[in-house]
């Protein structure tokens, strides 16, 4: 194999793990926080708006990884340095 | 197939070109300015008012309690920043479901300078609030070999602030497009719906982020708020 197919084919293996993981793993903890919040909500209702305030600035805390994920995600997969790099060699 | 918002001219000006995001910018802030001095023109204090001006009432209002319940400390000192721009945002997502609508918060230089002006706007809040010195105490805060990590959170903070405004309302244009392309009838339209709420949070969120930083450093006495205020 050559460079340009193995940087193709690695780059969307790359995109693909990047998004899984990093999505999963924002899933299961905002999961955790939306039902440890939950019960907080069940046992004292009197305090249910202070407890979803602090439960979304949490959730967007934690998703923020996911976020990132995402934004690197798209930069493997639209405006890959190497890619580029790759075929601008090539062309020479 | 990727559509890159900031780089699509809508039109010349000047021999300047004016891309997507400026014009649907100046779009929203003309929509904006004008609701206002609308609802402005003809305040009434009696018991009788005109429904709009209930409406931007009963908004003010609660940002305001929103304000106080996270920093504890007088709303009025941060609510122009935090309402503009929280209604800035909430109606640039909202407004994604207008068709050829691009919202200006799918662009990461809108998000960008949102998250520069709350990054300029911590330390001018907290000097205010604190003084220099209770300010930079922040930084020693609780031992003095957490600066880096302080001095680091500073930045990474409105950073993420921008990237998450930017992913969410992105990725929402982003899904509608390729959903659109592939599968035209129904479906783009309840993905437009949850990227309708996801917009609402968002903005939401990205309010409530900007009073937690702003108010990090809040004065010492605490603040009791009179009804009377209102």
């Amino acid at each position: 194999m050559d460079a340009i197919t193995l940087i193709g084919a690695f780059s969307v293996l790359a995109a693909g793990l990047c998004i899984s993981i990093g999505g999963m793993s924002a899933g299961f903890g905002e999961g955790h926080a939306a039902a440890s919040a939950l019960q907080a909500i069940a046992q004292q209702p009197d305090e249910a708006n202070t407890i979803t305030r602090t439960l979304f600035v949490a959730m967007a805390m934690v998703e923020s990884t996911a976020i990132y994920s995402f934004v690197i995600t798209i930069l493997i997969l639209y405006f890959n340095p190497f890619w580029n790099y790759a075929i601008q060699i090539a062309a020479k | 197939m990727i559509e890159n918002f900031d780089t699509s001219l809508v039109f010349t000006l000047f021999g300047f070109g004016i891309n997507a995001t400026i014009f649907y910018t100046w779009i929203v802030m003309a929509l904006l300015v004008g609701m206002s001095i609308f609802i402005t023109r003809r305040l009434k204090s009696d018991k009788v008012s005109s429904k709009l001006q209930t409406i931007i009432e009963f908004l003010v209002m609660n940002i305001r309690e929103q304000i106080m319940a996270v920093s504890g400390d007088n709303p009025s000192k941060y609510l122009t920043f935090i309402m503009t721009l929280f209604l800035f945002i909430l109606t640039c997502n909202l407004l994604t479901f207008v068709p050829w609508f691009k919202p200006p918060t799918a662009s990461l230089s809108t998000t960008s300078a949102f998250a520069f002006c709350v990054f300029l706007a911590i330390p001018v809040f907290s000097i205010q609030n604190a003084g220099l010195k209770g300010y930079l105490k922040k930084f020693i805060d609780p031992v003095p070999i957490m600066l880096p990590m302080n001095i680091l959170g500073e930045f990474s903070s409105s950073f993420s602030l921008a990237f998450r405004l930017y992913g969410n309302i992105f990725s929402g244009v982003m899904i509608g497009m390729v959903l659109m392309s592939m599968v035209p009838f129904l479906l783009p339209i309840s993905m437009q719906l949850l990227g309708l709420l996801t917009g609402a949070i968002q903005a939401y969120i990205f309010a409530l982020l900007a009073i937690v930083y702003i108010s990090s450093v809040r004065p010492e006495t605490t603040y009791n708020e009179d009804k009377k205020l209102y």
